[in-house]
Parts: C-alpha cells; structure tokens; sequence
C-alpha cells in the first residue's frame, strides 16, 4: 500500500505528471530496446570484414580492425611503443601525485608542466637518441586530441594569467592591449583561427622557413584559449578578498611580490574548476583540426568509412567516438565538479 | 626559492622608488614590442605576397566569382561577384544561427524545468539528454545527424510524406511555397495589429496603476492578433494558395521541384546545434530557477497570489535576471559554432567566403580578416543587443 501510494505521489502527482510519466515511458519503450539490441544483441564481435557482420545490429568488426589507427593514427606500428611510455608515465604519476607530501607534490607538479612535455615532444618526433624520426603528418587518433588538447592548455596557462593582470592593470595602454586581445578571440570562432593558422601564418613567416602544420595549429589554439583562460583567471583574481591586497600592501610588498606569493596562489585555487572546464571545451574542440588537414580520432573514422571495404560504417564510428568523448568529457566535468564542492566546503 | 624572492622584493623596490618609471616602461615596451611584431609580419607577407605575385587590396570583391552556391536566401549564379557571395554566406549563417537560437531556447527551457521536475523519471530524463549531449563534440554531432541519420531517408521516389505536404527524402525536406495575393495589406495589419497591440499593454499597465484594475492582457492581445489580421483579410481581399512540391523525372533522375526546398546540410547543423546548445541553457535555466529563494515564493503566496501569479510576477522575472547573462554567452557560442557548417558544406560565411573564395582568388590576408571581422561583429551586435534586454528586466534598485 505505502509503495502504492510512493508511486501514486512520485509519478501521478497531477495530470500533467501522469502525461509526463506516460509519455516518457512509451519513448523510453520506443528507443531503448531496439538500441541495445543494435549495441549489443543483434551486433558481430568476431569477424575480420565487412562480411562477416549481420544486418541489423551494429558492426564492431569495424571498430577492432581500426581500433590502433582510432588511438594513433598513422603512427608507425612498431614506434607505438614511445606513445604508450609517455602516457604511462603520465597516468602514473597522476595517480601517485594523490598519496605524496606537499613538498613533492610540488616537484612532481613542475616535472609535469616542464620537462616533461619536452621530453614527450621529443619522445614523439624522434630524430635524436636513435629514434627514428617520427613526421607529425603521421600523427593522429586520439593521440593527436590529447597532444593538441594538452599542449595548449599548457602554453595558454601562462599567457592567461598575464592577460588576465594586464587587463587589471591600471596602466592604460596594458589595460586596453589585454582587453582587445581577450575580445577579439573570444569574438571569433575557432575554426576561422583554424584557417588562419593554415593559410595565413605561412604567408606572414619569412619566405622559405617551413613551419610545421602542427606547430601552427597548437600556436593558433593557444593564442585562441589563452583568451578565454584569461577571463577565468580574472574571476579568480577578483574572487580573491579585497583584504588580501591590502594586507599584503601594508607589510610593505610590492606588486610583482605580493601577486605571485600571495593573490596568484590564491586566485588559481579557485579557478581549477574553471580550467578544467576550458580543457573540456578544448578537448571536445579539437576536431575541428580537420580544417588544416589533421585527422584525430573523429578525422580518423571519417578516414575509415569511406575506405571502400568499409563503406556504411557511419554510425558505428561515430558512436564509438561520441562514447570515447563522453567518457573524457564526463570524467572531466564530475572532477571539476567535485573539486568545486571542496572549494565551497574549505570557504 | 628565497634567491628568487629576493630578486623579486628588489624589482619591486625599484619599481615604487621609480614611479614613473613604473607606468612608463612596461607601457613603451608593450607598444614597441607590437610595432616589431606587426612591422616583422607586415614585412615577411608583403616580401611573400611580392614573390609570389599575388596583389593585395580588396577590388577582388568586385570580380566575377564564377561558383554556384548551393543554397542561398538571395538570387545567386555564377556570373555575380564575389562581394555578391560574400552576402549569401552571411545570410545563410544568420538564417541558422537564427534558426539555432529559437529552437535551443524552446528545448533548453523545456528540459531545464523538466529537470526540476519532482516526477524522477521526467527528471531522470532531462538529466540523461544533457549529460549525454553536452560531454560530445558538437561537430560529430553534426556528422551524426548528417552522415547517419538524415542518410536513412529514402530516394526521391518514396519519400516521406507528412500530413500531405511535407516531403521528405535523401535530397532535403520540401514544403509547399506560400502563393500570396495582396501580400503588402496583410503586412501592413499585422504591423498595426502589433503597434496597437503594445499601445493597449501600456494603457493597461497605466490603468492598473491608477485604479488597480486589472484586464486581461494576454487574452485580449492573443484576441486582437486574430480577429484585426482576419479582418484584413476578408475585406482586401488577401489570398493564399499554396504551390505544391511535384516529383519529377529528369533524365532518369527524380526529384521534386516547385516548393521550398530544405536542404539536408542546413536540416543537420539546425538540428545538431539547437540539441548541443539547449543542454548548456538547460543547465542556466535550473540554475536560475534554482537561484531563487524560497521565501519569495512563500511571501508571495502568504499575500494571496495565485499559482500562476507567483510564477508569472514573481519567479520568472527573477529567474530571467539570473538567466539572461549566461545565455547570453550561449548564443554567441551557438553563432560562432555555426561555422562548423563548412564541414557538411553548408554553405555559411567560412565555406563561401573563406573556403571557395580563398581557393580561387589565394587572397588569403584579407579573406581570413574579413571573415574574423564579421563574427566578431555579429558577437559585438548580439552583445549589445542581450545587454539592452538584460538591463531592461534587471533590479531597478531605488
């Protein structure tokens, strides 16, 4: 009886409830048996080809035999090996980075920033050490997302933070730059900075230098984010208690001193939430490389199906992709989320 | 890390022992560091543009184009200029950034009350849309809606056929074309019906404050809306008929002609736009609603409002102050985003201007400028025009 009634309450409240719960139910009867049945039921887990899929249910065939090239892209097979070693040792010290002291949470912190993304850099292209040089034209998959993703946010984080001071700043020409710099980007879309970085950046570099096409795309991607970086780091820096300035103004620090030991720290605490969702704006972005002629992983399964033996694989690519995506995304999304929470509870 | 300390205490000293030093330097090593990277720029593109024996200046815009578009709102062929096809793609980016904007505001609204819903399913629901929708890029939703979905509509000979006058098949949706007889006179009354419409609210809202009475506003609008334009209508003598969309056969290859023709592209970036944008409104629209305190609500009951009196003057006016700001910022994301549309080649500003464009003419300077100019001029327009609304419905403090 009580269940009864919990029922009666939660879902036939009133009539506009009962339509609600009656609608939802017949849409959620209409789509979702038959996707899982395409997903998982009706769908071909073994096979080598097309051929060995059956109508009606998804064809994963297709996933496994492009499943290194959707990672890596044309990366060459037997040099994948630098790939995986720079992101393990990534993925480790992430997870270590939570049971270490403050002191070496610090050094591993500035390995991460700084050598280390040289050192991956340099892991990745070869040329030196015996390893065979790599050319970015092979670059691709998700490797290509994650390298594109975070190298610029990397680079943008410093210029952002100088943007967000500059702009307030009150020496006027400093002020004004900042402020014309931060709006024009933000006023633009990513994809015409895109065209920029392809067909104009040549145009303005000295005849004859040959800048690579990767190396442009992460320049114009991080002149594009430090933008929007810069108005994240100015809702930190003004969140941060007007007390803090004049504290640290009365014992007598000036302004570089008191921004960078005292306001920054503080301020940048605050905004992790807001950085990570830059990222994940910048991460679900990086498509749009294909204008330059890049493939990561979505360019990869639009490589894929149309190679002629795997013609009307459409949606199965794009589902894995649009899966891969989501997880990044929601993984990212609930972190920034979670830290937001501990900020509000620590206040 | 004291050694660096240090160095810094010491620029600072030397900074507020020198004040003019301090707002002069940094200021004049701003200014000359732009002039050496713009002169050194300027310089490598007009030595390139030189070498490469491409002239530079805007008179291209005066030349033939000799493409076709595959879509536009205004006449277009091949023999117009490029000026002319610049104006068909910034039309058409308006017409979806249009579009996007009026659906994402329905759908995010809908789905950002039903998330509050106490119903768990329709709330389970709403969270499920935008979770799911938000956390994927919005150009494989585009290639989603494009390459796998629109693909499964059938040829030209058996289409789809709604209510008898949508057609819909692998070529666009087609509906019929409006005929019009006397079309000046049924503007002309709707502009009146409009224009008498806002002076009757005003003489409302001064007669409500003068004796408290209040008339049904809404009501009486909705009913002038209907009965002044059927007046015009009957007595002007006003018609329309409608041209229907007929299938075809030419040279072995059916297709409908007549009517208006939808093309799949503009239908696929609509749709994947408005979905994408709705989820991040929804989350602005709980936020808003969310954002206000309960007390309003119970104050307003304990002075004897109704259900909906409290909704409609007390928590929407609110919630759209809280609201307003951030969609804002979600319209501008949607315009921007719309240039994605060269990807399905929709023909928007990006793919006429900066993409066919530039491949003939190579002027690739002043085409990729325009192209930034003018988005940046639709965000500074839609800007403006959200901060007159927002300053209109903000707290008027006394």
């Amino acid at each position: 009886m009580r269940s009864l009634n919990f029922i009666k309450t939660r879902f036939f409240s009133s009539p506009i409830d009962a339509f609600l719960t009656l609608s939802i139910s017949y849409l959620i009867y209409l789509t979702i048996p038959p996707f899982i049945n395409w997903v998982l039921i009706d769908a071909t887990f073994y096979g080598e080809t097309k051929k060995d899929c059956i109508d009606g249910g998804a064809c994963w065939v297709f996933i496994k035999i492009w499943f290194t090239k959707l990672l890596y892209g044309l990366y060459p097979s037997e040099e994948i090996w630098r790939i995986n070693f720079a992101f393990a040792i990534l993925i480790i010290s992430i997870v270590i980075y939570k049971y270490l002291n403050q002191k070496l949470k610090k050094y591993l912190f500035l390995f991460l920033v700084i050598p280390f993304p040289i050192f991956s850099l340099v892991l990745f292209s070869g040329g030196v050490f015996g390893l065979s040089p790599v050319d970015t034209r092979e670059w691709g998959g998700l490797f290509l997302t994650l390298v594109i993703s975070i190298f610029a946010i990397i680079f943008c984080f410093p210029i952002g933070i100088l943007l967000a001071m500059g702009r307030r700043s009150n020496l006027p020409v400093i002020k004004y730059f900042s402020i014309g710099f931060i709006e024009f980007w933000r006023g633009v879309p990513l994809i015409t900075v895109l065209f920029m970085a392809g067909v104009m950046f040549p145009l303005l570099l000295p005849s004859g230098t040959n800048l690579d096409k990767l190396v442009r795309v992460i320049i114009a991607i991080t002149l594009f984010e430090a933008a929007y970086m810069a108005e994240v780091v100015r809702g930190g820096l003004q969140a941060v208690g007007r007390g803090q300035y004049d504290a640290s103004k009365a014992i007598g620090m000036g302004y570089w001193k008191s921004h960078i030991f005292i306001i920054l720290p503080q301020a940048l605490k605050l905004v992790i939430p807001g950085i990570a969702n830059t990222f994940i704006a910048l991460f679900k972005d990086t498509p749009l490389v294909f204008v330059v002629g890049l493939l990561e992983i979505l360019g990869m399964v639009n490589l894929a199906k149309t190679n002629p033996y795997w013609l009307g694989m459409a949606t199965e690519g794009y589902v894995f992709v649009a899966f891969v995506y989501w997880i990044f995304c929601f993984a990212m999304s609930r972190y920034s989320l979670s830290i937001e929470k501990k900020l509000k509870i620590t206040n | 890390m004291s050694f660096l300390q240090n160095k810094i205490e010491k620029f600072d000293q030397y900074l507020s022992d020198h004040p003019k030093v301090k707002f002069f330097l940094p200021q004049a090593l701003l200014v000359v560091f732009l002039f050496i990277i713009i002169g050194y720029l300027s310089f490598n593109a007009s030595s390139n543009l030189a070498a490469r024996g491409i002239d530079t200046g805007f008179s291209f815009l005066n030349k033939k184009a000799s493409f076709d578009i595959q879509f536009s709102m205004i006449e277009f062929d091949s023999s117009m200029t490029y000026g002319r096809a610049y104006l068909v793609g910034l039309l058409n980016t308006i017409l979806v950034s249009v579009i996007g904007i009026i659906f994402a505001t329905i759908i995010g609204f809908f789905f950002g009350i039903l998330r509050l819903s106490t119903n768990p399913l329709a709330s389970g629901l709403a969270t499920c849309y935008i979770e799911t929708l938000r956390n994927i890029s919005l150009l494989l939703q585009i290639f989603f809606w494009y390459f796998a979905v629109l693909r499964l509509l059938p040829s030209a000979e058996n289409s789809l056929v709604l209510f008898n006058f949508v057609y819909a098949n692998i070529k666009g949706i087609y509906i019929p074309r409006f005929v019009w007889t006397n079309l000046s006179f049924f503007i002309y009354g709707i502009i009146f019906t409009i224009f008498f419409i806002i002076i009757f609210n005003k003489y409302a809202s001064i007669l409500r404050e003068k004796t408290g009475k209040h008339l049904p506003k809404f009501l009486i609008s909705i009913g002038l809306l209907i009965i002044i334009p059927s007046f015009v209508v009957l007595t002007f003598g006003v018609s329309l008929e409608f041209s229907h969309p007929k299938l075809e056969v030419n040279m072995g290859i059916s297709n409908y002609i007549g009517g208006v023709s939808i093309i799949p592209e503009l239908i696929a970036l609509a749709f994947a736009l408005s979905l994408y944008t709705s989820t991040f409104i929804a989350e602005n629209v709980r936020a808003g609603i969310l954002g206000i305190d309960k007390g309003q609500k119970e104050a307003a009951a304990s002075i004897g409002l109704t259900k909906t009196q409290i909704l409609k003057l007390i928590v929407i006016p609110q919630a759209l102050r809280i609201i307003i700001p951030p969609t804002t910022n979600q319209y501008l994301n949607l315009t921007k985003n719309s240039s994605l549309a060269a990807a399905i080649a929709y023909p928007d500003i990006v793919l006429v201007f900066a993409g066919t464009a530039l491949m003939q003419t190579g002027r690739a300077i002043e085409i990729v400028t325009i192209t930034m100019l003018t988005y940046l001029t639709l965000s500074i327009l839609i800007s403006i025009f959200m901060n007159w609304y927002n300053k209109k419905v903000a707290l008027t403090e006394k």
